[in-house]
C-alpha cells in the first residue's frame, strides 16, 4: 500500500506516547453538548475528539501531541482544561 | 534568603539550554527542568535550524553538532492544483564551514545542545513537569512548584523556556489574552527513502540537503507547506492557521495528504515509508503577539514569548531561542550579581535583544507575517502568477506572443485582484522586506 494512503492508526502507530494514567485533558460534556461549531474535531492532529450521535464529544488524551490547537481553537469557555501531562509522559519524538 | 538554585530555567530546548549554559559559565547554580524523559523529546519543528549564533557559546560547533544534512540548496515553491513555479537557489558555499543552515531531528539538537549545559555545570532535571510558579506576597516570582514529590524548587529567577503554550508566562500575566489567530498548526511527516535515492532526487550529495518553501498546497487554508531532507528521509509537512483550519472540515492530515499528491511532490517521496508523523503549534505572529518579557523574578524566551520569525522567505525560530535563552541567561548573570533580580534588574534582557537581530528583525519584520497569511497573498496572488507564467511560455501559434504587461493586465482581473490591493501589499512587503 502506498503511504499516501496509510489509515489514522497506522499513522499515529509510529509515534511514541508513554501515557500516563490521568487525562491531562479534561472536556465539559455540558458545554460541548452546546456546540455546533467543533473545531476541535476538524482541527486536532491527533484526532482525539470524536463527536457522538447524540451531539456531545468523546475525547481520548493518550494519543496526544501536546500541541494545544484543541483549547486554542475552542469558541467556548471553560469546554476544554488542558496541562501538560506528568513529566515523563505523553509523546516522545524520535531520536536517530 | 536562601534558595535552592540561583536561577531556574524551565524548558530544556533551544533557548533555555542556552540559557543554562550562559548562567553555568558564569558560575551561577543552574537548575535546567525538561517535563520530557530527555531535552528535545517533546520538541519538532518545520525544518532548518540556522547555529550562527552558536559561535559565541559553542565555538567550531559544526564539528560536533548532530547535523542531518548542510543546506546547500533552498527552493521557494508557489503550487497550485495544476501548477508549480519555483525559485532554486543554490550555494556549494553553504555546504562548506562555517556552513548557514542544515537539517537535524530536533530531539538530536535539544539534547546536544543541554549536555552542553551539563558540562557547563548546570543540574539538568528531567521527567520533571513545571506546575506553577513560586511567588512572594509581593508578587515576585521565587521558585516554581513541580510535579515532583516535594518538588517545590525556589531561585531569585526563573527564566521560562516552557514553549508555545507557556502556561508560566500566562500564569504571571505577561499574555494579555490568547488569539487562535496568532497560531499555526504545523504537522509533518518523516519518511524513510534510502539515501542515495534522495540524493538522486534533489540533485545533492554528501551531506548537502534541500529545504523547500511552499505557499500554496494547503486546501484553501491560509499556511504553507515545506520538504526537506535528512540524510535518510525527507519531511514533508504543512503549516495551517488555526482559525482557518477550525472554520472548514479538512483535517490537517488530509490536507498534508493532498500536498504530497501534489505532481511537484509526490514523485519526490514516491515509495517512501512513513517512520513518524508528528504536530506542533507555532507562535506565528512574531512581534505582534509577544507577551511582557520580564516580571519580577521571571524572564520569558524562545517560543514562550513568541520569538519565533515567520515572514514568509524567512522562517526562523530555532536561533531566536537560542539567541534570547542566550541573553536571558547574561541578564540573569547581571541581576543575580548586582542583587536586583526585579524586572528593574533584568532590564539587560530586552536591552539585549533590542540591540542584536532578534528584536530588530522582528520589529522589521512585524507586518511580514499577517501578509504572508492573508487571503490575497494566499489565495489571489498566487494564481495570478501561475496563469501569468503558464501564457508566457505557453506557445500558442498561430497567434503571435502576447505581451507580458498585457498578460498581466488579464490575469490580474481574471483573479480579481485589485491594483490598489496590489499597491498597497507590495508597499507593505516593500518595508517589510527591503
Amino acid at each position: 500500500m502506498s503511504q499516501q494512503q496509510i489509515s489514522f492508526e497506522e499513522r499515529m502507530a509510529h509515534s511514541e506516547f508513554r501515557v500516563h494514567e490521568r487525562a491531562h485533558i479534561v472536556v465539559d460534556g455540558k458545554v460541548c453538548a452546546e456546540c455546533s461549531t467543533t473545531e476541535c474535531v476538524t482541527a486536532c492532529p491527533a484526532n482525539l475528539f470524536v463527536p457522538t450521535a447524540a451531539g456531545g464529544i468523546v475525547f481520548n488524551y493518550e494519543q496526544c501531541f501536546e500541541c494545544g490547537t484543541c483549547y486554542l481553537v475552542c469558541n467556548k469557555e471553560g469546554a476544554i482544561s488542558w496541562s501538560y501531562p506528568e513529566g515523563g509522559h505523553g509523546i516522545v519524538f524520535q531520536r536517530t | 534568603m536562601s534558595t535552592d538554585f540561583d536561577a531556574i530555567v524551565v524548558g530544556a530546548g533551544p533557548a533555555g539550554s542556552c540559557a543554562a549554559i550562559v548562567l553555568a559559565r558564569a558560575g551561577k547554580r543552574v537548575a535546567l527542568i525538561e517535563r520530557g524523559p530527555f531535552a528535545g523529546s517533546k520538541n519538532m519543528y518545520g525544518g532548518v535550524v540556522y547555529p550562527r549564533i552558536l559561535d559565541e557559546l559553542i565555538p567550531n560547533w559544526w564539528e560536533e553538532a548532530p547535523i542531518q544534512r548542510w543546506v546547500t540548496r533552498r527552493s521557494t515553491m508557489l503550487l497550485t492544483d495544476t501548477q508549480a513555479l519555483t525559485i532554486d537557489f543554490r550555494s556549494q558555499n553553504w555546504g562548506a564551514p562555517p556552513y548557514n543552515g542544515a537539517t537535524a531531528y530536533r530531539p538530536d539538537f535539544d539534547a546536544w545542545l543541554a549536555d552542553h549545559a551539563v558540562a557547563a555545570g548546570a543540574v539538568l532535571v528531567t521527567s520533571t513537569t513545571v506546575t506553577g510558579l513560586i511567588r512572594h506576597t509581593n508578587g515576585a516570582v521565587t521558585g516554581v512548584h513541580t510535579d515532583r514529590p516535594d518538588g517545590d524548587l525556589t531561585a531569585p529567577i526563573v527564566i521560562a523556556c516552557d514553549g508555545v503554550n507557556s502556561f508560566l508566562a500566562k500564569e504571571a500575566g505577561l499574555y494579555p489574552d490568547v488569539d487562535a489567530d496568532n497560531y499555526t498548526l504545523g504537522v509533518k511527516e518523516t519518511i524513510s527513502l534510502p539515501k542515495e535515492t534522495i540524493d538522486e532526487r534533489f540533485a545533492v550529495t554528501d551531506r548537502e540537503g534541500v529545504d523547500i518553501e511552499i505557499l500554496g498546497g494547503t486546501n484553501g487554508v491560509n499556511g504553507g507547506g515545506f520538504v526537506y531532507t535528512q540524510l535518510d528521509t525527507v519531511a514533508v509537512g504543512v503549516v495551517l492557521k488555526l482559525s482557518k483550519l477550525a472554520a472548514q472540515k479538512t483535517r490537517p492530515e488530509q490536507i498534508l495528504a493532498k500536498l504530497k499528491a501534489h505532481p511537484a511532490i509526490a514523485p519526490l517521496i514516491k515509495g517512501g515509508e512513513i517512520k513518524e508523523y508528528s504536530a506542533h503549534v507555532i507562535p506565528e505572529a512574531g512581534y505582534e503577539m509577544m507577551p511582557k518579557l520580564t516580571a519580577d523574578g521571571l524572564m520569558v524566551a524562545g517560543d514562550a514569548a513568541a520569538m519565533c520569525l515567520a515572514a514568509g522567505i524567512w522562517l526562523e525560530g530555532v536561533n531566536f531561542a537560542m539567541a534570547s535563552g542566550m541573553y536571558a541567561g547574561e541578564a540573569a548573570v547581571e541581576a543575580i550579581e548586582s542583587g536586583n533580580c526585579n524586572a528593574s534588574g533584568l532590564a539587560g534582557y530586552r536591552k539585549r535583544l533590542e540591540n542584536t537581530f532578534v528584536l530588530q528583525d522582528h520589529k522589521k519584520l512585524r507586518h511580514a507575517p499577517h501578509l504572508v497569511l492573508s487571503d490575497r497573498v494566499q489565495h489571489l496572488y498566487p494564481q495570478m502568477v501561475a496563469n501569468l507564467v503558464e501564457r508566457m511560455f505557453t506557445v500558442d501559434n498561430p497567434k503571435p506572443k502576447p505581451g507580458i504587461r498585457r498578460i498581466l493586465k488579464q490575469e490580474r482581473k481574471r483573479a480579481g485582484v485589485k491594483l490598489s490591493d496590489l499597491a498597497r501589499d507590495g508597499w507593505t512587503g516593500f518595508r517589510s522586506f527591503g
